[in-house]
């Protein structure tokens, strides 16, 4: 099966959004902007003032650490841009994305289906997953510009807010759908029927390790 | 006598190399891989890592955005002599890390892990970690420098005897499904298995064996080898491939390091090294020589060693 391509606006209307299927390969062409646990917390908890027009000027928050320098004269130095683990932003994303109207969150590794029908879907937004994961180096050629940097000293360079210009930036993956599914959950549960299979002949460990049981009033040997 | 300047400036190039070039090794794995992969998504993601090893080289720029936590392995040789000793070695491959972090530029990842502070060069307490070996007879100094990744993949478990090499199976299977749904451990990786010794060098042992032994390599005992043949195809037979899409090919080595161990222990850990397996080796001779390499040639038969006192003529022997 070929996969489809599809060149996509970072101010994506909701039709082209609700176009996409899972599964497609996606390009991107506007301004991205990476926000992540720092810029969280800075505007959700400190409710700092979000130093962007969003979303005129971008509709697509990007989990991502950029490995780039701050040059001494302002400019900067771009190189490879990889993205985060998604789920550990849960916590923030349903105001995030409420206050600033994220259309795509990108990012690696997606949310949960329950996540998606939950705050993506009502919002009108997917999940891109980047592809690898480590495509750094062909997502650092989509960037065309680097526009800004905000919070860079109160944050640090790796949780900074990167305002980047992508010309058909990709390739990134849909991963989530207007309907709330998952694309990662159909992929495990293709998966699913070889587990019994591989794992035939063995048997828990000796000793189990709390976790595997959360009654702490269990013992974990035996 | 090894010039200190020659240390750094080797170092330096290493950090690059080891960013922006994916291993030999690594690479001849991934497209045997890419050759087999069936799933459609799967494929995509491989040929997608194909094309950006070359990107990468082409405009030397890192090959992914998460550049790891850089770390060092240094061997040397009975007979090395370091101009500035130690303390002059550990300085110059401090400051080689906080160099390349702007110079390639590397994302500088280290931060206190309480008050989340980054001085922005991949430089702190204890960052990066310096290692040793030795070997019985050279003049020379190994730098190896590893970017492994710093979140997932990695896990560590106290086994005993009566769990057996299903139990071993058994936590290994339990790794790769934790870490490979949704692609978490950016597989297709090498997988390092450490076994034995105590809980910290176990880890030592199975992070070595992921990022110190290359793609292709096997155990000096044929025993543990054919363990690492059936491992491989054991993970690979999952069904789970590339970002935990539909796929074949999920382990593209697997490599099992072995230290004495308590008598009543079986201590077990797992390691994935990543799509984007950073490595890098450069062996410096006092006369200025330096010879780049990507197989650090960690695991000797003197670092395996088994007696008291080393006789290589009676190992080379058993």
């Amino acid at each position: 099966m070929s996969l489809r391509e599809v060149v996509l606006s970072t101010t994506p209307t909701p039709e082209a959004v609700a176009d996409l299927r899972l599964g497609d390969i996606v390009y991107l062409d506007g301004l991205i902007y990476t926000a992540r646990e720092g810029v969280y917390m800075r505007a959700l908890e400190e409710n700092a003032n979000i130093p962007m027009e969003l979303p005129s000027e971008s509709a697509a928050n990007f989990h991502c650490s950029p490995a780039a320098v701050i040059r001494q004269d302002g400019s900067f130095d771009l190189g490879a841009v990889t993205a985060t683990a998604s789920f550990r932003f849960a916590k923030w994303l349903p105001e995030w994305i409420a206050r600033t109207g994220a259309r795509l969150i990108i990012g690696k590794g997606g949310m949960s289906s329950k996540d998606y029908k939950e705050y993506f879907v009502p919002n009108g937004a997917v999940y891109l997953s980047t592809v690898g994961y480590g495509t750094g180096a062909l997502l650092g050629r989509g960037v065309e510009t680097v526009e800004a940097v905000h919070w860079h000293e109160e944050l640090g360079i790796a949780q900074a807010m990167w305002v980047i210009r992508a010309r058909r930036m990709g390739p990134f993956i849909v991963a989530s759908d207007m309907n709330g599914d998952c694309l990662f959950e159909r992929e495990n549960a293709k998966i699913e029927a070889n587990i019994d299979r591989i794992y035939e002949g063995t048997k828990p460990a000796v000793m189990r390790r709390y976790g595997e049981t959360d009654d702490r009033s269990d013992e974990i040997i035996g | 006598m090894i010039p200190i300047g020659l240390i750094e400036s080797t170092a330096g190039t290493l950090m690059d190399k080891a960013a922006i070039e994916i291993p030999q090794d690594y690479l001849d794995g991934l497209k045997a891989a890419s050759k087999t992969e069936d799933g459609d998504l799967s494929s995509f993601v491989l040929k997608a890592m194909l094309d950006n090893y070359e990107a990468a080289k082409e405009d030397r720029r890192a090959m992914c955005g998460d550049t790891g936590v850089p770390r060092w392995f240094v061997k040397m040789g009975n007979e090395a002599r370091i101009e500035g000793g130690p303390v002059a070695l550990e300085a110059a491959l401090r400051r080689a890390t906080a160099n390349a972090t702007s110079g390639v530029p590397l994302r500088p990842n280290r931060v206190h892990p309480l008050w989340r502070t980054d001085h922005n060069n991949n430089v702190g307490i204890g960052a990066p970690e310096i290692e040793y070996g030795f070997e019985p007879e050279g003049e020379w100094i190994d730098l190896i420098t590893v970017h492994k990744g710093g979140l997932f993949g990695t896990d560590y478990r106290m086994l005993f005897p009566s769990d057996g090499i299903q139990g071993i199976k058994r936590f290994y299977l339990d790794s790769l499904m934790a870490f490979g749904k949704r692609g978490l451990a950016c597989q297709p990786a090498i997988i390092g298995i450490g076994l034995g010794g105590s809980k910290d060098t176990c880890m030592v042992l199975g992070k070595r064996a992921s990022t110190l032994r290359v793609v292709g390599s096997r155990n000096s005992d044929p025993k543990i080898a054919a363990l690492e043949d059936e491992f491989k195809e054991l993970g690979n037979s999952i069904g789970m491939g590339a970002m935990g899409f539909v796929g074949k090919n999920m382990v593209i080595d697997c490599n099992i390091e072995v230290g004495y161990c308590h008598t009543g222990g079986m201590q077990m850990s797992v390691h994935a090294f990543c799509l984007s397996s950073r490595r890098a080796v450069a062996r410096i001779f006092p006369d200025g020589r330096v010879e780049h390499r990507t197989d650090p040639d960690w695991f000797t038969d003197y670092q395996r060693r088994e007696g008291i006192d080393w006789e290589p003529a009676l190992e080379a022997a058993q």
